[in-house]
């Protein structure tokens, strides 16, 4: 398939999953926030920090809002259009890139992300943010996972669909990540202590993994809620999981058997694999739950570039045409596309 | 009947009523069924055709408005409708003219008959602005030129079809033809089957069965694929939709390489031959070694593969020499030069300003004539005589006289008119039609064609730049 149509769908894809996983993080932040009544302003902007480092940009934060209380932060990650990781910028880059590949994709999947980028850009969304939020949050999540159903349901299994599934689980192992993370960042409890069981039955909440996370009888505490997230080779949120997914789709895309490497992308999944199935939950805090997560993070970083570079920057670096400014290249374009009509 | 009570023709041919008032009769079921709705089921079906418009994303985004819903392209849910034997002369019209037309071409860039004989004056070839001399010589696959061509047509106060123009470059539109059928199946479906409307679904096929038919590539199965300007195109739309109905990559300049002479495209697997590529790019930008330097939208090299006749393009380059207005004014001469037959649709009468005697009239009469830019479309670059303030006309004048040859003039043609529905009741609105006839093996011409509507009252502008909407046409059967 064409280069830029695979890094299209991967990124259509990437996106929705990314809008998915924002709601569910800022679902969770709210829950959590309700045992911590009495914040100062500066604790509770500590506290979102991390999740705005995630998507966005602090320092694009500060410019745009004076204030950092609570309704900013989410009006800034959900709504904002001028934030490109807000939900409603994800969403509409995911389908921006539908656009682009419309030609690829089922009609029911289009008009599934199409009806969820109307419904960011409606009065309806304005109203459940200001009023109700979680409302908001779960009519995003109910339609990614719409999206992701009609996706199983109507795509056949070829190179496009690998694509695809590649920027899913690429994109949900990062956030998963994040999502373990937040106890970094949650301000002291009353009292002192560490976070309880209430906390880590948030987090199992807003990765829908409380029903499959009892099933094993373990306490929602956190060792038991880490090593279900990091190293269940079940759960679809799971790091693990997802990297194996990653490996799976990058050897069926090559036609490398597995194990063995044949580019960058699947030498740097095969290796990450390869240690989460042979590693315990011990190396982790041995190390320090967040550096270990910061870790992983960056090899997750360090997979996405090697796809990019193996398929969509290797059959050919694109060559700008002679005469033209970098600097104006895309507005000339634009400017040229919308030209040609008769 | 109370969506067509208090409905006046006026004094205009209209598709739907005679001059008597009474309803044509082959329009009669559609009346009879459209009265048989009340005003409420009426707006129910025409939301729910637009609802579909918006899902399927058929829109055009509104600028400077970040949050801005995007707006549907205006569709009228009242179709037009078509006689059987109507659309055979139209049809036998409009073939004969893509045949003279391809051979105007090939003469035009070979030997240059039609310019020996003086049937054409030269000048008016060498002048034209889409001319391309560079590539007088070479030679296309199964010698085809103009494989798409969209030629508008226009009704006067008669009823009699003009052309109004031919678009042989990469006329747009079809996906709407298409997609405005589906939306008024869903709208009424029993009236089809009891109609009996020729259905146009065969388009997307016709147009791959040409495709495959003029590559270059005997031995394999041809690779055709769809070159498009990029997503901020406003027929964007339209390229993935044609794309995807014919099962072919829609490509972008950037995805095509030429290496020795031979067009790839980069694909997951490295490069893969192409052999057929129905472009959507003006000449102009198809190659930035040849022609415009600073296009960002071609593919450097892909002349030299075209002149080597390693891939085939649809439409051929150098088309544009046949869309001049100045050109088409000598279209019957072709017909009858090339064919040895009287064309079957007239031309709308047209005067050239570059020529002395038509010059003179031109001017004596600014205030009763439409004038054209030579190598102008959508609608731009147009004198409308009876509503221009003096001040244009004035304006106008001065243009002509600066240079004539880029000007023609025509008497302005009252369009017939359709029942539209327009703000809560059903008046009458000036429609043209744009059929798309395909060039291939054959000649294949999907029956009726996309019937644009000018939506605001009196105007006679339909493209959709200037407030045009557009309606399904419906060819009858019997």
């Amino acid at each position: 398939m064409l280069s830029r149509v695979a890094n299209t769908l991967y990124w259509m894809v990437r996106h929705v999953e990314r809008a998915d996983n924002l709601a569910r993080l800022i679902d969770v932040n709210q829950q959590l926030l309700l045992d911590h009544e009495r914040l100062d302003s500066e604790r509770l902007r500590d506290f979102w920090q991390p999740i705005i480092l995630s998507t966005g940009d602090d320092a694009m934060f500060n410019t745009l809002y004076d204030h950092a209380g609570g309704p900013e932060v989410i009006r800034f990650l959900s709504d904002d259009t001028r934030n490109p990781n807000s939900i409603i910028s994800c969403i509409g880059q995911a389908r921006e890139n539908a656009r682009m590949v419309r030609d690829q994709i089922s009609d029911e999947l289009w008009e599934a992300l199409n009806a969820l980028h109307l419904f960011t850009r409606s009065e309806e969304a304005v109203r459940l943010i200001a009023e109700d939020p979680p409302r908001y949050y779960e009519n995003i999540r109910r339609s990614s996972e719409t999206f992701l159903g009609i996706a199983a349901a109507t795509m056949a299994r070829n190179e496009a669909w690998d694509f695809m599934d590649l920027g899913r689980h690429l994109e949900r192992a990062d956030k998963t990540t994040r999502f373990l993370d937040v106890v970094n960042y949650l301000p002291i409890a009353e009292g002192g202590g560490e976070p309880g069981a209430l906390h880590w039955s948030a987090i199992l909440r807003s990765c829908g993994a409380l029903g499959a996370f009892r099933v094993g009888g373990r306490a929602p505490d956190a060792r038991g809620v880490a090593d279900f997230l990091i190293f269940s080779r079940e759960f679809p949120r799971a790091v693990r999981y997802c990297v194996e997914r990653v490996d799976a789709s990058l050897h069926r895309i090559s036609g490398t058997p597995r194990g063995m490497f044949a580019n960058e992308a699947e030498r740097e999944a095969g290796r990450l694999l390869a240690e989460l199935n042979f590693g315990t939950l011990d190396d982790a805090f041995a190390e320090g739950l967040h550096t270990y997560l910061d870790t992983l993070q960056d090899r997750f970083n360090r997979i996405g570039d090697a796809i990019f570079e193996t398929y969509v920057l290797l059959p050919e670096r694109a060559v700008a045409p002679p005469g033209s400014e970098s600097r104006s290249l895309a507005e000339l374009s634009t400017w040229q596309m919308q030209q040609q009509q008769q | 009947m109370e969506l067509f009570a208090g409905y006046q023709p006026g004094p205009f041919f209209d598709e739907m009523f005679g001059t008597n008032g009474a309803v044509r009769s082959h329009c009669a079921p559609l009346l009879s069924r459209f009265g048989q709705l009340d005003r409420s089921d009426f707006l129910t079906r025409k939301a729910n055709s637009e609802l579909y418009f918006l899902r399927q994303g058929i829109t055009f985004n509104v600028y400077h408005d970040d949050r801005g819903m995007e707006r549907i392209f205006p569709f009228d849910p009242i179709p037009r409708v078509m006689a059987a034997d109507e659309w055979e002369t139209l049809e036998a019209g409009l073939a004969q003219r893509i045949v003279a037309l391809n051979l105007f071409l090939h003469d035009i860039y070979h030997d240059q008959r039609i310019l020996a004989d003086e049937v054409i004056p030269r000048h008016y070839i060498e002048r034209a602005r889409h001319y391309r001399p560079e590539f007088r010589g070479v030679d296309v696959p199964q010698d085809i030129f103009i494989h798409i061509c969209g030629s508008d047509l226009i009704r006067g106060a008669d009823g009699t079809y003009h052309v109004l123009e031919d678009n042989g470059r990469c006329p747009s539109g079809a996906s709407y033809l298409l997609e405005n059928r589906n939306a008024l199946k869903r709208a009424f479906p029993a009236l089809f089957e009891e109609m009996g409307v020729r259905s146009v679904d065969s388009y997307p096929r016709d147009l791959l069965a040409m495709l495959q038919h003029i590559s270059p590539r005997r031995d394999d199965a041809p690779v055709c694929v769809l070159l498009t300007p990029g997503c901020h195109n406003s027929a964007y739309f339209e390229h993935c939709y044609l794309a995807r109905q014919m099962g072919i990559d829609i490509v972008e300049g950037g995805d095509l390489v030429v290496v020795d002479k031979f067009v790839y495209m980069r694909t997951t697997r490295g490069l893969r031959r192409v052999d057929v590529i129905y472009r959507r790019i003006d000449d102009d930008f198809l190659d930035p070694v040849v022609f415009r330097k600073d296009s960002v939208l071609g593919v450097p090299g892909l002349m030299n593969a075209y002149r080597e006749g390693n891939v085939a393009l649809a439409n051929a380059v150098g088309t544009g020499v046949a869309d001049d207005k100045v050109i088409y004014y000598f279209v019957p001469r072709m017909i009858e030069y090339y064919l040895g037959q009287k064309p079957l649709l007239p031309n709308v009468p047209t005067y050239l300003a570059s020529e002395e005697r038509d010059l003179r009239f031109i001017l004596g009469h600014l205030p009763e004539l439409v004038v054209k830019a030579a190598n102008e479309s959508g609608g731009y670059g147009m004198l409308m005589g009876p509503s221009a303030t003096p001040a244009e006309i004035e304006a106008f004048r001065e243009r002509i006289i600066a240079d004539p040859r880029n000007y023609i003039a025509q008497p302005v043609v009252s369009l017939s008119r359709a029942p539209t529905w327009c703000d809560g009741a059903v008046e009458g609105r000036h429609v043209d039609l744009r059929p798309y006839i395909i060039y291939g093996s054959e000649v294949k011409i999907v029956p009726g064609g996309l019937t644009r509507v000018a939506l605001k009252k009196d105007s006679l502008v339909v493209n959709s730049s200037q407030g045009g909407g557009s309606k399904d046409t419906w060819v009858l059967r019997h």
